[in-house]
């Protein structure tokens, strides 16, 4: 297991641990970050993917990769935080009410 | 006709017409939309014929190849998406530059709803003559997010509530995708769909990455289970918005799955194929009941989306039992009919809704009158959810079942049937109410014209569902044209000879 | 003039298209368009007349048409004309042309005409394609669309018990359809596109017994729902709610007919009699189409609403036309095509009565008939013949088919088939000589009780006409069965194609 394996690992790991935020964490805020986190697992893997390649220097395409999900991912969140602004103001609340089927919210 | 451009001209007219929205006026908007509608059409028109003309085909945007520069692929496949977003969208387009929704919004919010609007649409575009994993990713997120935002134009704090789950789901899927291309590239090397397929040697790290592509797609084609962020998003959003989603971005997961799942996972296994397809069942029973039980439209309509998006999974079991043909193109043209029905009978739903500010099905009877030609376009509409004719519906379900009569798996037979007997009933639900003589209007020789209390439809959004239904309606007859198309580039079956059709 | 003969498919394809475009338009008239409305509706029904005595005048002259739409991935739509085509469409061309008189004056000044009349159109649109569906695929597609624009028809009153009959209605025909899809499938699954015509498409086959008996009985089930066959005849009765044109011509003529002249095209042209004819399939479908012929009869005496009574009456006449075909030999296939013609004339002519009645009079029941004779002797002349015919009485034409059907039954050796006839004039007799007696022989109630409506002149002769029309044509039927043009004929021709092909000959 070289380090490269090592940071893919670690890049899943905190994937999986973000995804069980993304889940049990309830305030809309925490989610917001978990889905930061989720991202940051994808990139650290890209980034190991990158030094495997052989020769002497990182490979460009995960880079380049890498740099475009960052710029996704900052709008993801800005879009992200609006709306939970906006749903704070709207209802008071900060969490998903348990009954999302109907529109008595 | 025949030039390969015409292909990046499809990508490109949606994503000026996008920047040139943001200028704000109504004017912008009809400006806009007299020359992106009938663009996007020509190109597309331009592609389909290319693809008849040469077959399979690459081209190289801006003259700089792959890998530096990006390369378009375009097979039978991708120009029916390509024709199906151009219809479908603009047609749409139509309604939402009528409704009065829309049209009662702050100048610039329209303008940004525009914006989005067709920014949803070069996505989809994009995505579609796509042949590269991670250009895939990006195509996908800016069509959930775009989305997303469109979504949060429907009313009050659930459109809100909708739209942020849509995003989050949405966000996880796109980063399952992206974490499974990564071990993909790690693996392969390359981000190239056809190269994928060749460097592929099944292992652990593959199995993995697949596993990680299929729940990304899966969520964003809100297979059953990943489907609950669907209903609240499409139930909630405007008309147009909910139009486009149901009939366009959900399809969008299935296509990528289609292209992976009979592209470079060919050889992982008819294992998986066999669960998308169980899963997809699962999807029809459990869509279906969920909708005969709503008692808002839109939701069951909502609802209708993933039953009617189980049906499309059951091609990967059917295709890999050598069912091949049959499925392919059955499954691909109740991909164009449902999308067009799914689409009118959202538009119709939603000519409801802003007439008479309420679509509870209990009130809808009370003016059946008024909105004859909103239930007479769901009702054509909902020819083909119940797969009856004369409608592509059927024909689709003909061939699906015939495919899996060829290759003896009964069971996804009685699923296609079954499904089609719970959309009748749901279909029947509202189309009764067509046909109920209403206190509001009492039964004279004309009645009113309007009954008090609601507000007129404009004859545009009316025509726009109409036309939609009409559309899937004449894929009945009219389907030997697609049907040929979706032939080019088709791809072999694992270990079974592609027989040509007659 | 040859010109137009040589029109190829186009021909049975304008047929269809005569009363599909009529319905499109009449959707978008406004209610007050009466005049513009009735116009279009009797044009287009006077063109369908024309385009299918066009299409006979043709085929008699020895053109083919076929008219192929390929739909992709092997599937075809098939319209063609042969005799047995021709013979459904002439029948409800030519009594939508009646039933369109009659409408327009029913439904004077009443509600959502044009919402009736464009689902009407589409109806015999729906049937028309029926008949000349030239493959399995193309007959379901139009099967099932038959089953669609019904619906608004049964429900066109729009109350609770309107409604409730047409949730009753789709239960039962979707059903069915959804019978018909499945045996079509498996069987174009197993054997390819199944193609209509003299030549079975299952003439040669090596398919297992147990197969081909499960896929003959999915399609004959689906069939039977809508020739309301015991036990799946329920939505009929209960479909007598709309209003009396479609009992008329959908629930006497075209939507039954399908299903039997259906089960004529399973039996003949993609089993062949050699195959069907086996004691699991036809002998067992003559024996359901008996114990209809009973049951229904029987219902029938104990019904007093006349549409009703007159609904238990087609589930058992309709089942004539089923036991000539399931019987297998030619003269009983003859009886079953000539009481296809017969029996529509007759049901129609005795619906387009109760419907003056209950318009005139508000009569519903059959113990209101009473002095009816005197007081509207031209309609209830038209019902006594009508009825009559349906008995058996000769010179009617209900005669003629009870006669060939017998026959048939002695020749394929099914004795047993002269009691069910015996026992079923008898029933015929038993329901429909009373309200006859009660209408000529007793004495009209004190007028005070019996208030005649006032209706404009011409809708009296809307009303009037079209019976006397169609019950004089099943008195012509059955007095002029011999000569070359009538209905008996044309059903000997038809038969003479499938058993005897190469000649030609009668038998």
């Amino acid at each position: 297991m070289d380090q490269a394996d090592i940071y893919i690992l670690a890049g899943m790991a905190l994937f999986a641990i973000a995804l069980h935020a993304l889940a049990a964490r309830r305030h809309l805020v925490r989610k917001v970050l978990a889905i930061n986190i989720l991202g940051g697992g994808c990139f650290l893997v890209l980034i190991a993917v990158a030094r495997r390649a052989p020769g002497p220097v990182a490979d460009p395409v995960p880079h380049a990769m890498v740099l475009t999900g960052i710029v996704v991912a900052v709008s993801v969140t800005a879009v992200a935080l609006i709306l939970v602004r906006r749903i704070r103001s709207a209802t008071g609340r900060t969490d998903f009410p348990e009954d999302n089927r109907d529109d008595r919210v | 006709m025949v030039d390969t451009s015409w292909a990046a001209i499809a990508v490109a007219v949606p994503l000026l017409a996008a920047l040139a929205s943001l200028w704000p006026g109504r004017w912008t908007a009809v400006a806009v939309m007299a020359v992106a509608v009938p663009g996007a059409l020509l190109a597309t028109l331009g592609v389909v014929w290319t693809v008849y003309e040469i077959g399979v085909y690459r081209h190289p945007v801006g003259g700089w190849g792959a890998p530096l520069g990006i390369d378009l692929y375009v097979d039978g496949l991708a120009a029916a998406f390509l024709a199906l977003l151009a219809v479908v969208a603009g047609l749409a387009s139509l309604h939402v530059l009528a409704d009065p929704d829309v049209k009662a919004m702050p100048r610039r919010r329209q303008s940004l709803f525009w914006s989005l609007w067709y920014w949803v649409w070069g996505a989809l575009a994009a995505m579609f003559v796509s042949g590269d994993a991670f250009n895939i990713y990006v195509t996908l997120e800016l069509a959930t997010l775009a989305g997303v935002i469109l979504v949060s134009f429907g009313h009050g704090a659930v459109a809100l509530f909708a739209s942020l789950r849509y995003l989050l789901i949405g966000t996880l899927g796109a980063l399952s995708y992206v974490l499974g291309v990564a071990l993909l590239y790690g693996a392969t090397g390359t981000l190239d769909l056809v190269l994928l397929g060749e460097r592929l040697v099944p292992g652990p790290a593959v199995v993995v990455a697949a596993a990680l592509v299929t729940v990304g797609l899966a969520i964003k084609a809100a297979l059953v289970p990943l489907h609950i962020w669907l209903p609240p998003a499409h139930g909630s959003a405007p008309a147009g918005v909910s139009a486009i989603l149901s009939a366009l971005v959900v399809k969008a997961g299935f296509y990528l799955l289609v292209r992976y799942w009979l592209g470079p996972f060919v050889s992982l296994g008819d294992g998986v194929a066999t669960a998308l397809g169980i899963l997809g069942a699962v999807g029809v029973l459990w869509g279906s009941l969920n909708a005969i039980r709503q008692e808002r439209l839109k939701l069951l309509v909502a609802y209708s989306t993933v039953a009617q998006v189980g049906y499309l999974f059951l091609l990967f079991p059917l295709a890999a039992a050598g069912g091949h043909v049959m499925a392919w193109s059955g499954a691909h043209l109740l991909v164009l009919s449902h999308a067009t029905a799914k689409a009118a009978a959202f538009l119709a739903a939603g000519n409801i809704l802003t007439s008479q500010g309420t679509d509870h099905l209990s009130e809808i009877g009370r003016a059946s009158h008024h909105h004859r030609l909103s239930l007479l376009a769901f009702g054509l509409a909902g020819a083909t959810l119940m797969g009856l004719p004369p409608s592509g519906g059927f024909l689709a379900k003909w061939l699906m079942v015939t495919a899996a009569v060829e290759t003896g798996q009964w069971w996804w037979a009685a699923v296609l049937i079954i499904g089609g007997k719970l959309a009748a009933i749901y279909v029947y639900r509202v189309v009764r109410l067509g046909f109920v003589t209403s206190p509001m209007e009492p039964p004279g020789a004309a009645g009113p014209p309007r009954p008090p209390g609601l507000l007129p439809v404009p004859m545009l959004t009316i025509l726009a569902a109409l036309g939609l239904a009409v559309v899937s309606v004449g894929l009945g007859f009219a389907s030997a044209p697609p049907l040929r198309l979706l032939q080019i580039g088709m791809p072999a079956a694992p270990g079974i000879a592609l027989e040509p059709l007659p | 003039m040859t010109a137009l003969l040589a029109t190829g498919g186009w021909l049975p394809v304008s047929v269809v298209l005569s009363s599909f475009l009529t319905g499109i338009f009449i959707f978008f008239l406004r209610e007050e368009d009466v005049l513009m409305r009735s116009l279009l509706n009797l044009g287009g029904a006077v063109l369908k007349v024309a385009l299918g005595i066009l299409l006979l005048w043709g085929v008699a002259q020895g053109f083919v048409y076929t008219f192929v739409l390929p739909l992709g991935a092997g599937l075809d739509l098939i319209l063609f004309a042969d005799p047995l085509a021709l013979q459904f469409v002439l029948l409800s061309a030519g009594l939508w042309l009646v039933t369109t008189v009659y409408a327009i004056a029913f439904l004077e000044g009443s509600p959502e005409r044009s919402r009736f009349f464009g689902y009407f159109s589409l109806c015999v649109t729906a049937s028309t394609g029926i008949a000349l569906a030239g493959n399995l695929l193309t007959f379901v597609i139009f099967y099932e669309f038959l089953t669609l624009a019904t619906y608004p028809l049964v429900v066109h009153h729009g109350t609770r018990e309107a409604l409730k009959a047409g949730r009753t209605y789709l239960i039962y025909t979707l059903g069915g359809g959804m019978l018909l899809f499945i045996g079509a499938v498996w069987l174009q699954g197993l054997i390819g596109p199944v193609v209509f015509g003299p030549v079975p498409a299952l003439a040669e086959t090596d398919l297992p017994r147990g197969v081909l008996i499960a896929i003959f009985w999915l399609i004959a089930g689906g069939l039977a729902v809508k020739a309301a066959m015991v036990p799946v005849h329920g939505w009929l009765p209960t479909a007598m709610v709309a209003p009396a044109p479609v009992s008329a011509l959908l629930h006497a003529v075209a939507v039954v007919k399908a299903g039997a002249f259906g089960l004529f095209r399973l039996v003949y042209d993609v089993y062949g009699i050699a195959l069907a004819g086996a004691p699991a399939m036809g002998g067992l479908l003559a024996m359901l189409a008996s114990v209809t012929i009973v049951y229904g009869s029987l219902r029938a005496i104990a019904e007093s609403d006349i549409k009703k009574r007159l609904a238990y009456s087609t589930v058992s006449q309709l089942s004539y036309i089923a036991l000539g075909t399931a019987l297998g030999g030619p003269l009983a296939a003859v009886g079953a095509l000539a009481h296809l013609v017969h029996q529509g004339l007759m049901k129609i002519t005795l619906f387009f009565c109760a419907g003056r009645l209950a318009e005139t009079y508000d009569i519903h029941n059959v113990h209101e008939l009473a002095g009816m004779g005197r007081r509207m002797p031209v309609t209830m002349t038209a019902f006594t013949v009508a009825a009559l015919g349906m008995i058996g009485l000769p010179p009617v034409a209900g005669f003629v088919s009870k006669w060939y059907l017998a026959l048939g039954g002695l020749q394929t050796g099914n004795d047993w088939v002269l009691a069910v006839l015996v026992l079923s004039s008898v029933l015929n007799a038993a329901y429909f000589l009373p309200p006859l007696y009660v209408a000529w022989f007793t004495a009209p109630p004190p007028e005070a009780r019996l208030q005649r409506r006032i209706l404009p002149g011409w809708v009296e002769w809307g009303l009037l006409v079209p019976p006397v029309i169609t019950a004089s044509l099943a008195l012509v039927a059955g007095l002029l069965a011999a000569l070359p043009i009538s209905p008996l004929a044309w059903a000997e021709l038809i038969v003479a194609l499938r058993y005897f092909p190469v000649t030609g000959d009668g038998p």
